[in-house]
């Protein structure tokens, strides 16, 4: 039984990391029906600020942590004024082969910059070992992951449900032209939008250097993680991905545990059957129209 | 003149030889007189043309955006390699088609879950069947050789008559002959009526359907054949270069095949061969610049084309060529931009 639940927590933390990782994606695609694959350059870049600062700059993890946010935001308001939003417009095949362009080009830079291997954060030691909860070991770091996660989830569906800003951030998801009709400056929400979710993705990224590792092929690694967490959980709310997310992430802990042979093969099964069962996602539809 | 003859005729126009198309495989074939000393990286050059070949039916011809079709090549190149290694053909012709048959099969079953869904979702779940097949790969070691590969393929000579080289003359010729004859079956079905369906399918596949194509079969049917090629120019890696690792499924591969075929233009069968020497010759010249970052430059090549458009970029490129023709030929243009792939 202990294990079931250390699996289940590990699960729900890698779950939760994913979809602050995955959930900027979602609306980008949500949005604006853009197959951006250089989603996890941005996680990867949020992820060596972090390291940058703490490492080498001896900052404190706390405060590295809002820093890799805001750093990933800028890189991301920054190509998306200068290059992205030219290619809306364009067919799936040429935002793919932008996207994994600018993929490449990460990939190889931090490469130069930083080194091929991979990167660890200092933790501050409060993170470190294990508390004892009714006979079953919690990792204080993934309880944390847990919590902040937790919290930004909870934020991101009261901004999106309370404020003036999330009811326009819906309006356009829903309909672009209808939006822009009525006012809503779409190209500015979605830039906003974009950055934010770049933002989160970095922050994402320094968080998950501990769990999922930190190096240069990050964004091609787990490349396919946000998009399976996007399209199988769709993007018309952000429960979708939310839940999306939460399997994937026990669904992967799971098979690793109890079939650690099979490797990836388990997740990779559980999409294309899933696809092929729903191809528009278990929750909702997706972003094609 | 009745409307479907009008059709016939055009189609006929298209389907025939031009001096063009003559010249090109006579330079290829020159190409192997001109530089005796770089077999190795031409022979890359032409199974890296018959691959984005494969990529072109689907892509170019079809319409169907493929993130993983490196599936097909990892089975190819793994089914000759293990043909090879266990001795159970030996003949290398034999051993390609029997892997481009398996290829096929796996494409065959694959397709009915491509052929479902949207670009996303099939970018998706060719994304999927590329990685659970490395994972597979990975996951039976004792079969594949793990990370290792497969070690110690030694290839029979070819019709039992040419052996293979260290030099890589006869590996060439070999690979080049089978990109001819597998080229010549290509473009003698692109322009039978089932190629012209195809095109109405990439153009509307609503219309298509209602002039009464029947869309999915068709789709199933390009699919499979483009698993085939596919799986023949992962038979001839293994073949020219004797070995099989698990890099043959990488994502990397089916990315970068998508750049020989966006550098050379989709849709009229040569542009997976001049994007192949085009990329081929990048890929040396950037290693040469920076062994290890040569991917940045691949990477900015594939954002300025986008970026630049892909339309533009070859009325660029075709802008000398035609010029020359107008001055001499004194009619219009005849090299014209291949279809675009703006859907």
């Amino acid at each position: 039984m202990t294990s079931l639940f250390t699996i289940l927590f590990d699960g729900v933390a890698y779950g939760m990391l994913l979809f602050v990782l995955a959930c900027g994606l979602a609306v980008t695609l949500g949005l604006m029906n853009f197959v951006n694959l250089a989603h996890g350059a941005f996680a990867m870049a949020g992820g060596y600020v972090c390291a940058v600062l703490v490492n080498q700059s001896g900052w404190p993890f706390f405060v590295a942590l809002p820093l890799a946010f805001v750093a990933s935001a800028l890189i991301g308001a920054a190509l998306e004024r200068a290059l992205y939003r030219h290619l809306y417009t364009r067919s799936h095949l040429d935002q793919v082969l932008f996207s994994i362009g600018l993929v490449f080009m990460s990939v190889a830079a931090v490469d130069y910059i930083m080194g091929s291997s991979r990167i660890f954060i200092k933790l501050p030691s409060a993170l470190e070992g294990q508390i004892d909860f009714f006979g079953v070991g919690i990792g204080r770091y993934r309880l944390m992951i847990i919590v902040i996660c937790g919290l930004l989830t909870l934020g991101l569906q009261l901004i999106l449900a309370r404020t003036r800003f999330g009811s326009r951030l819906r309006a356009a998801v829903d309909d672009p032209r209808a939006a822009i009709g009525l006012g809503i400056n779409v190209p500015q929400v979605f830039a906003f939008t974009f950055a934010f979710g770049c933002g989160l993705a970095g922050l994402g990224g320094a968080l998950s250097a501990e769990i999922l590792g930190l190096d240069p092929y990050f964004p091609l690694k787990f490349m396919i993680y946000f998009l399976i967490v996007v399209t199988v959980g769709g993007s018309s709310s952000i429960t979708g991905p939310f839940l999306a997310s939460l399997l994937l992430g026990i669904g992967d802990v799971a098979g690793k545990y109890y079939v650690p042979k099979m490797g990836p093969f388990v997740i990779y099964t559980i999409m294309i059957a899933i696809l092929i069962w729903r191809p528009n996602g278990l929750f909702g539809r997706t972003a094609t129209r | 003149m009745t409307a479907p003859s009008d059709v016939g005729l055009y189609a006929g126009q298209h389907a025939r030889w031009h001096w063009g198309e003559i010249a090109f495989w006579c330079l290829a074939l020159a190409c192997a007189l001109i530089f005796p000393s770089r077999f190795l990286i031409m022979t890359e050059i032409v199974r890296l043309g018959l691959f984005a070949l494969s990529l072109d039916l689907i892509l170019g011809y079809a319409g169907i955006v493929s993130l993983g079709h490196a599936a097909f090549f990892g089975v190819g190149a793994y089914c000759a390699g293990l043909l090879a290694l266990h001795g159970i053909i030996t003949e290398p012709v034999v051993a390609l088609v029997a892997a481009g048959l398996v290829a096929m099969a796996v494409g065959f079953l694959t397709s009915f879950l491509v052929i479902r869904g949207v670009d996303l979702t099939r970018l998706m779940v060719t994304l999927g069947i590329a990685l659970l097949l490395e994972a597979l790969a990975e996951r039976y070691s004792n079969i594949t050789g793990g990370t290792d590969g497969l070690q110690g393929i030694e290839m029979a000579p070819v019709l039992g008559l040419f052996a293979f080289d260290i030099f890589g003359k006869v590996g060439f010729f070999y690979s080049l002959a089978i990109l001819f004859v597998l080229f010549l079956l290509a473009r003698r079905i692109v322009h039978s009526p089932f190629g012209l369906s195809l095109r109405a399918i990439k153009n509307n596949p609503l219309r298509a359907a209602a002039v009464g194509v029947p869309v999915n079969r068709r789709l199933i049917a390009v699919y499979t054949l483009a698993a085939f090629y596919a799986g023949i120019a992962g038979a001839l890696f293994t073949q020219t270069t004797a070995l099989a690792s698990l890099d043959v499924f990488a994502f990397e591969r089916s990315a970068d095949l998508m750049l020989v075929l966006v550098i050379g233009g989709g849709g009229y069968l040569y542009g997976g061969l001049i994007g192949a020497v085009i990329f081929k010759m990048l890929q040396e010249f950037f290693s040469d610049i920076t062994p290890e970052y040569w991917q940045f430059w691949i990477g900015l090549v594939l954002v300025v084309i986008v970026l630049v458009g892909r339309a533009r970029m070859y009325r660029w490129a075709l802008f000398v060529p035609n010029l020359i023709i107008r001055q001499f030929g004194g009619g219009k243009a005849i090299v014209t931009i291949p279809e675009s792939d703006a859907s």
